[in-house]
């Protein structure tokens, strides 16, 4: 399943292999000049990449993966030295666990993975055992870091700590919009993510003195085919905007239902979701993708790594969403190869220790330095209100990093042109 | 295969031989190694727990998952909750698992439910579970239950805490007390009931058989091994999600191995199970020089049609032709 | 909660319903002559739906302008796939069958994701965000468009089965297989017209769903399975009960919606499929065993 190829780009055949010149070509051009080649630690990194790029987590299992392949030039040339070792986890724990265990015989010196929590925390499992350092890209429960594991560090908010700070969020749009509503309609998916969003929200709710109430609470199958009754509920509920926890294609069916249905709110917002910033979103609502609002943390627009990685994206994927599974997936390695490098050696104690000790603040995504606490968890991972404006996702709070000026309330789905 | 053959010393000599070579297995097996053999004899066990209600009664289910999971949040619920250990969760999957199998089978038999239809009713109650779990708090709904992990080196038997090596040894023996259960059913009464019910349940019924009560024993006990795979995962994965436990996919995944090995046989479900991981993780060497994803589940779709048309009988009754373990007959 | 909101979650539950029905016939048909139990059905669909999606961004085709073709293509490939494969498996156990059909899911599901790749798909037509406003009622017009189309194909289906030879000939054939034998028929290629007309179905349903929903080629499962609750609610081999059976799941979806909790909705089909199983096995509509 590993593929021990130097370059990892070339392991997909002539596409990837064109498509890695090409990312190649445009880091140098990025980079503005000839590589800086610091000191390599003696041994290039061996880093175990598990991902679902087959079956139902496909769409996003891919998506990380290119943020890693894209990133791996940049890597290169900010004088890291990583051997990329992808398995797939087909989107299944016990595949995942497998995997893990033979990346880790085949001689992986660290894991990087798996987004779905469930195969995260399967494989933090395996690498528990065998003592090897695990880096989780993208994973929101919150019991990978709370189980007491000591080889996994996560640079991705739990779902209570997303969901909080979303919710803080709420309060700085209205304060920029001088406009507050009394009213909100909460539509969440009912899955690990989607209930872990919720009981965040409910437990903060009443704590965080938000000038607004939740009328009604709607939850739906991940499964559902159409979601006509649950905003017909919605609408039911009269309330002054729509707050919402998606997925992508229930974000999709959840927009349009409701410019069938003439849902008219002041906004669609959600406290922390995926969904409604990625491409498809746009692709398949045009106009009416307009003005959604989405609390999470960015790309931050003012960091040149960040920029970088836009562009090489861009330039490799142009078909392709370049949002936080991109980003994400390239800190993780980010902090892979950082921690190699420090650690000097692939020895799994020191690079453990390393990781302990990380603090990076060239980093792609908003907020301060990478560093983790004692539980692995990386604590300053603030969210921005990015909202999708003339058809791209625009951060617009915080103020000091926007681009743009939020719109709330949006305008309704009638006046669109 | 008719229970009332004796293993042939031939026989008594390879099984003998595998198991030594099983119980060995650590000593020189990798962890990666360990954790397929590991999930192989799982798919083992829950192939002969399928296999007694459909291979022995001809009882067609298509929602074992129901069981697999009812084990798996009984015995990981009251571990989570009560640190209750996992032999009295096991207990508790078993009654609740035989009496959900027997809800079901008495719904199904006494309403004549049969065939394909009977299939679909165990599959309607397995997703009608698997919505409910999604939605009980006290077994943490949609957002999954979390079993403790402890940081002991040492094995902890009475609370399946521990390393690979001890889970390998705990599914090892349970898939040898399966095989050797299976083989008691097979030479008992209940099993040339469940063989003529199998064949023809109106002549079974013709000859003074109590078809709905053999029926139902194959169900309650098919269930209830059902559920200790069930409390094996759980304690071996850690974590549950309604979503996965109950899947549909668990379910196909469940009896795979058994069609393929061989149905109503002793040693199909083994050989299946073996046969079915081999191939899958040959295929997913292949694909990863191949490169492409999903070339893998094509492959795999293609084998299994292949095997399908040219040993719908399953593999062991042709291995064991081969091997003159049935002594020249077919 | 008023009349009004009652009556258009009724109505969008009507109308989803159709779609479904649609969707089941032909399964359906398939079970009623064959007595095979495709479980290949949802990924069928899907793969009509992405033929919908291709001839609507290179060909500029319109859903309803591309069902014919569609329904065509499909009868072509569920009459090959019978010729060449399903033929030689009619007489074996169930189970088998199963498995068959299943390898097959397996392979469309992973071509269709290897072409077209993991990312959903949707058609943006103009009608796709437009209603009707009826009164107080709200009707969604690709929905009412679907239907409509849902309800002509069935009628053409029923039509066929009643007034052309082959149709007649293919209901004997359901009957009773020996004796359509004996009085000369060809049950072979009966069969396989059937497993066309039973794809062709598919295909059209495919078509008008991709009106409702994106395609992605994980959806499979979830229809088929979707599929065999409608067909055992209204009765296997019956036409009017799958239409049926559609509708009841389209509006026990809408109101345990509206009632209990959306997320639970799902389990009142199963629920209500456990029950018609117990209470009348054959289906609604079927007719006794």
């Amino acid at each position: 399943m590993s593929d021990h190829t130097q370059n990892p780009s070339t392991s997909k055949g002539i596409n990837r292999r064109q498509f890695a010149t090409t990312v190649a070509a445009g880091a140098l051009v990025t980079a503005g000049g000839l590589p800086i080649r610091s000191a390599r630690a003696a041994t290039p990194l061996k880093l175990g990449v598990l991902l679902p790029r087959s079956g139902h987590l496909a769409l996003i299992g891919q998506a990380c993966q290119r943020g890693i392949d894209v990133g791996m030039p940049i890597l290169r040339d900010m004088g890291y030295s990583i051997e990329l070792m992808n398995a797939d986890t087909e989107s299944n724990p016990d595949v995942g666990r497998t995997q893990a265990e033979k990346l880790i015989r085949e001689g992986a010196h660290m894991l990087l993975g798996c987004f779905d929590s469930a195969t995260t925390l399967a494989v933090a499992g395996v690498a528990e055992q065998k003592g090897i350092p695990h880096v989780v890209n993208i994973g929101s429960e919150p019991k990978i870091t709370e189980q007491g594991f000591k080889y996994v560090f996560r640079n991705f908010p739990s779902a209570p700590t997303l969901g909080r700070q979303g919710l803080m969020l709420y309060k700085d749009m209205f304060a920029a919009s001088g406009v507050t509503p009394k009213t909100a309609v909460l539509l969440h998916i009912n899955d690990s993510f989607g209930m872990g969003m919720l009981g965040g929200i409910n437990a903060l709710m009443p704590k965080l003195d938000l000038p607004f109430t939740i009328v009604e609470t709607i939850g739906y199958d991940p499964k559902a085919r159409d979601l006509s009754i649950e905003v017909a509920k919605a609408k039911a509920a009269k309330a002054d905007f729509t707050m919402v926890v998606t997925r992508l294609n229930d974000a999709i069916l959840l927009v349009r239902e409701m410019v069938k249905q003439q849902v008219e709110t002041m906004g669609i917002t959600t406290p922390g979701s995926p969904g409604m910033y990625e491409k498809q979103f746009f692709k398949a609502l045009g106009k009416y993708a307009e003005f959604c609002t989405t609390n999470v943390p960015w790309f931050d627009p003012k960091q040149e790594v960040g920029n970088q990685l836009i562009h090489a994206f861009e330039k490799a994927f142009p078909e392709e969403s370049c949002d936080i599974n991109v980003s994400f997936s390239f800190e993780a390695a980010l902090i892979a190869a950082d921690a190699h490098k420090r650690a000097g050696s692939t020895d799994p104690q020191a690079l453990t220790e390393a990781l302990r000790t990380t603090n990076i603040t060239k980093r792609a995504n908003l907020g301060g330095a990478i560093t983790f606490d004692a539980k692995g968890q990386n604590v300053n991972l603030p969210s921005a209100v990015v909202q999708n404006l003339g058809g791209k996702p625009t951060v617009v709070l915080p103020s000091q990093s926007a681009e743009a000026k939020l719109a709330f309330p949006m305008p309704g789905f009638k006046n669109r042109t | 295969m008719t229970a009332a053959n004796l293993l042939s010393d031939r026989r008594a000599i390879l099984l003998l031989g595998l198991l030594a070579a099983l119980a060995a297995a650590p000593l020189a097996a990798g962890d990666y190694a360990l954790s397929i053999l590991i999930t192989v004899l799982l798919q083992a066990y829950l192939g002969m727990a399928w296999n007694v209600m459909m291979g022995f009664a001809g009882q067609f289910s298509l929602g074992h998952a129901l069981y697999v999971g009812l084990g798996a949040y009984a015995g990981g619920a009251l571990f989570a909750h009560f640190g209750t250990p996992p032999l009295v969760g096991a207990l508790a999957g078993m009654v609740v698992s035989a009496v959900a199998g027997s809800i079901i089978g008495t719904l199904g038999f006494r309403f004549k439910v049969m065939g394909v239809y009977f299939a679909l009713l165990t599959i309607a109650f397995a997703e009608f579970t698997r919505v409910l779990f999604d939605h009980w708090n006290w077994v943490g709904a949609s957002s999954g239950l979390f079993l403790p992990v402890s940081h002991s080196v040492n094995d902890d038997f009475w609370n399946l805490r521990g390393s690979a090596t001890m889970f390998y040894y705990v599914i090892l023996g349970m898939a040898a007390a399966a095989f050797l259960f299976s083989r008691a059913l097979l030479g008992r009464r209940i099993g040339y009931y469940w063989q003529a019910i199998r064949e023809d349940q109106d002549a079974a019924d013709a000859l003074g058989i109590d078809v709905f009560r053999a029926k139902m024993v194959a169900v309650i006990i098919s269930a209830s091994m059902t559920s200790l795979g069930g409390l094996f995962i759980a304690f071996y994965n850690n974590n549950l999600y309604p979503e996965s436990i109950f899947s549909m996919h668990r379910s196909i995944e469940l009896m795979l191995g058994t069609i393929i090995g061989g149905i109503g046989t002793l040693f199909g479900p083994i050989l299946g199970a073996v046969a079915l991981t081999a191939l899958g993780e040959a295929l997913t060497v292949i694909g990863a020089h191949i490169g492409i994803d999903g070339v893998k589940q094509i492959a795999y779709g293609v084998c299994l049609m292949v095997i399908l048309a040219f040993r719908p009988g399953g593999l062991w009754p042709w291995l064991r032709h081969r091997l003159r373990l049935d002594g020249g007959r077919r | 909660m008023d009349a009004t909101f009652f009556m258009n979650v009724i109505s969008a539950g009507l109308l989803t319903g159709l779609v479904y029905g649609l969707m089941a016939l032909g399964l359906s048909v398939i079970f009623g002559v064959m007595r095979v139990v495709n479980f290949a059905h949802g990924d069928m669909m899907v793969v009509a739906m992405y033929a919908t999606y291709l001839l609507y961004t290179k060909l500029g085709l319109q859903p309803l302008a591309a069902l014919p073709l569609v329904a065509g293509a499909l009868f072509v490939f569920g009459y090959v796939l019978q010729r060449v494969l399903i033929n030689r498996f009619l007489g074996v156990t169930e189970h088998i069958q199963f498995l068959l059909l299943l390898s097959v899911a397996i392979i469309i599901t992973n071509v269709v994701l290897m072409v077209f790749g993991p990312d959903a798909r949707n058609i943006q037509l103009d009608a796709s965000f437009e209603s009707y406003s009826l009164g107080p009622l709200v009707l969604d017009k690709v929905r009412v468009i679907a239907a409509v189309g849902a309800g002509c194909v069935a009628a053409l289906l029923w039509a066929f089965f009643r007034y052309t030879t082959t149709g007649t000939a293919i209901r004997a054939c359901a009957d009773n297989p020996v004796g359509a034998r004996v009085v000369g028929l060809d049950v072979e290629k009966l069969y396989a017209v059937t497993f066309g007309v039973g794809s062709a179905c598919v295909g059209a349903a495919g078509c008008l769903l991709l009106l409702l929903v994106d395609v992605h080629p994980h959806l499979s499962s979830d229809y088929t399975l979707l599929g065999f609750i409608i067909v055992i609610l209204g009765g296997l081999g019956s036409l009017g009960g799958a239409l049926l059976g559609g509708v009841l799941v389209g509006l026990s979806e809408a109101l345990s919606g509206v009632l209990i909790a959306p997320s639970l909705k799902t389990m009142f089909s199963f629920g209500l499929l456990i029950l018609v199983l117990l209470l009348r096995p054959q289906g609604i509509l079927g007719k006794k065993p």
